[in-house]
């Protein structure tokens, strides 16, 4: 009925295949900064999630019910960015009142969901591939979920090699940032062994 | 005096503060977009554009509404401040995104999804807080020019390394001739996160150096 397989498949795609950190660029800022232990990358990654699928689909309703009837579709960046804005708020409320530790080990990096480019990527894609066809309502939610479980395995993955790199000997010029990029490359490269499975 | 000062806004952007490679900001741009040089040139000069147009108008906005509104009123805005600068910075993106779409369809369909995803290049939201908010007009746009190019500099540099070996090529031209096989790693996901690692590696190896001759 809602073509399982499609949803599946699209599901895959944007978990393993297109992952949105190691294949796409988005969310690189998170993706380096809060990966430093897994406790916070998984807060984080649950975060990313949950607004990746509101987004998903609210950024849904509000183009085919608000933008398009009224032809204003050029207002498109601004409309989405501002409802992210407003979704992060209400997450990082409900965290606040919710999970006072969590709230705490995710600091700095809640707000800036709102310029996670993973998020607003989403919603852009979802707009470009997914709209306008049919059951794309269910699509979109799908590839916004999808998209937050690539993105935390990505964390989760990238967390557990960076605990053990605090205690390897890396030259001192590539100590932190320049070594756990070169960690997402080689990472990047067994993702890419991925790539012809769909 | 303040020549020096004008001169030191400007040029910080480069290497002391370079946005990609010493302050780590506007990654997934610089990753994405420097599959070769003439894509990274684009991006970077799209990025500038908006970085200098939203720095100056921001900066006239806080002058403006310090001036003309109360202690108490202005109190009040500076709450809501981040959603404000980021209408302003959505607004000129949406300016860029056509003048490309208008004027280079073949670069606009490069760079895709990252022309609307300058709205959230960490280093406009950045810019704009922590310079543009508390400085005039002037030094904004010169601190948006040079963040902006030092911006475009780091791409192209990525984007030089990236096709030069993924391509064999520099601006579309061969390099190497035809008997080069390129490395097409460079070109794909993983090259981008090698290169960026390694060049990192490479301008904190070139601080550490300076500071030690320093001493």
């Amino acid at each position: 009925m809602f073509e399982l397989g499609t949803l599946f498949k699209i599901f895959i795609a944007v978990v393993i295949v297109n992952n949105f950190i190691l294949f796409r660029f988005l969310g690189l800022c998170p993706y380096i900064g809060v990966s430093k232990d897994t406790e916070s990358a998984l807060g984080m990654g649950m975060a990313v999630m949950f607004v990746m699928t509101m987004t998903a689909a609210v950024t849904w309703a509000i183009y085919n019910f608000l933008l398009m009837p009224l032809h204003i579709e050029y207002l498109v960046i601004i409309a989405f960015i501002l409802t992210i804005a407003t979704l992060v708020q209400l997450v990082e409320m409900i965290i606040q009142k919710t999970a006072p530790a969590l709230y705490d080990s995710l600091g700095i990096y809640l707000p800036l969901i709102t310029t996670n480019c993973a998020v607003l990527g989403v919603a852009m894609l979802n707009k470009d591939t997914l709209f306008g066809e049919s059951l794309s309502f269910v699509k979109c939610i799908v590839q916004g979920f999808g998209a937050g479980v690539g993105f935390t395995l990505a964390m989760l993955l990238m967390s557990g090699i960076r605990e053990r790199l605090e205690l390897a000997d890396v030259p001192a010029c590539l100590k932190g940032i320049p070594i756990a990029f070169i960690t997402a490359g080689l990472m990047a490269i067994a993702f890419l062994g991925f790539s012809g499975m769909l | 005096m303040k020549k020096t000062s004008i001169a030191s806004e400007f040029f910080k952007g480069f290497i002391r503060e370079n946005p990609i490679f010493t302050l780590c900001l506007g990654l997934c741009p610089a990753l994405a977009t420097s599959t070769s040089v003439k894509n990274a040139l684009g991006m970077g000069l799209s990025t500038t554009a908006v970085l200098i147009a939203s720095n100056m108008t921001i900066s006239l906005l806080t002058t403006i509404l310090r001036g003309i509104s109360s202690e108490i009123f202005y109190h009040k805005i500076q709450k809501v401040r981040i959603p404000l600068y980021i209408v302003v910075i959505a607004s000129f993106v949406t300016m860029v995104d056509f003048t490309l779409k208008g004027y280079f369809p073949a670069l606009s369909k490069d760079l895709g999804l990252f022309v609307p995803l300058i709205v959230v290049n960490c280093i406009i939201l950045g810019r704009a807080e922590a310079f543009a908010s508390k400085h005039n007009i002037g030094l904004s746009l010169i601190d948006g020019l040079g963040m902006g190019l030092g911006f475009t500099m780091g791409l192209s540099l990525l984007g030089a390394v990236r096709e030069l070996l993924g391509a064999g090529q520099l601006l579309g031209l061969s390099v190497f001739g035809s008997n080069f096989k390129p490395a097409i790693i460079f070109i794909l996901a993983p090259g981008a996160f090698l290169t960026i690692g390694f060049l990192m590696g490479f301008f904190r190896h070139i601080a550490t150096l300076r500071s030690k001759r320093g001493n």
